[in-house]
């Protein structure tokens, strides 16, 4: 029953494994930021084809808040790596640049 | 098909936890506990138990990543020497809970079995008198809001506490006076402000 929705769940799944990697091995912070990034917008989209392999597309909702959440969350890490404080000021910025 | 999904996020997730448990760099420690709790999420989705996944991906990969980052940043980012030399005695603790665990799910039904005691407990009484009793057609929200009223009725108030906690502990009064400040400082020189 291998179809063009297992197909990519198949390359799905190799992606993920890349970006495992590079989120373990990953140098640099932001390589693993990156990683993380990634890897949830893998995760949406695995959802979102496991959906269709399994003949019920209503995942896609689930699917969507997902990569809302994973948005949020880059930001929030991002900003924190930034500047070490979610409710960073505002002349903590000016500063800083 | 299903089957070669599971398997292969479960080997991610084994791979993953080792990695944590071996690296020195506890950001980038944190940054797996995230891909480590959307890999449990995508495996809850993939189980059906959709609900948990949503919990997880918003309380694991959200929330506490960030919790974690706001305590590395309180401490260091690298992990102590201290416990690096190999615990037999934890070793074997952990091998022994774990092998009574497995022990424990043989006595289980088999995954999605229909024939469950979760699924004839109540629910077979709910399904039958839900009509009569309460006569709303959405049968979650009936239950959610009579049959179990007072136990929702506590959850929303636990809930609601610790986000006024939370939001407390954060700083919030900081927030108010960073508003108050730019609302004075726009009302002043007219917009010019940030």
């Amino acid at each position: 029953m291998i179809d063009q929705f297992g197909v990519a769940t198949a390359a799905l799944l190799v992606c993920m494994a890349m970006t495992l990697i590079r989120s373990i091995a990953g140098p640099t912070v932001f390589d693993r930021i990156l990683a993380v990034n990634s890897f949830g917008t893998k995760t949406v989209l695995l959802i979102a084809v496991y959906g269709f392999l399994s003949g019920r597309p209503d995942f896609l909702d689930l699917a969507l808040v997902y990569a809302l959440m994973n948005f949020i969350g880059t930001i929030a890490v991002m900003k924190f790596t930034r500047f070490g404080d979610l409710a960073g000021m505002e002349e903590d910025e000016e500063e800083i640049l | 098909m299903i089957d070669v999904i599971h398997i292969v996020l479960f080997t991610f997730l084994a791979v993953i936890a080792i990695a944590i448990i071996r690296l020195r760099d506890l950001f980038a420690a944190v940054m797996l506990m995230g891909i480590f709790s959307l890999l449990s999420a995508s495996l809850f989705t993939v189980m059906d138990a959709v609900d948990v996944a949503f919990t997880e991906a918003a309380v694991g990969a959200g929330i506490s990543t960030i919790l974690m980052l706001a305590t590395l940043s309180l401490t260091t980012s690298k992990e102590s020497r201290l416990y690096q030399r190999p615990q037999p005695l934890a070793l074997i603790a952990v091998l022994l809970t774990g092998a009574a665990l497995v022990y424990a799910t043989f006595d289980m039904p088999r995954y999605g079995d229909p024939a469950a005691p979760i699924h004839h407990h109540v629910a077979d009484d709910y399904i039958e008198r839900i009509d009569d009793d309460i006569g709303v057609p959405n049968m979650v929200t009936a239950i959610l809001a009579s049959y179990r009223g007072y136990d929702t009725w506590g959850e929303t108030t636990v809930i609601f506490t610790a986000g006024v906690g939370v939001m407390l502990l954060l700083g919030g009064g900081r927030t108010v006076y960073r508003i108050r400040r730019r609302k004075d400082g726009r009302s002043e020189d007219g917009g010019s402000a940030s």
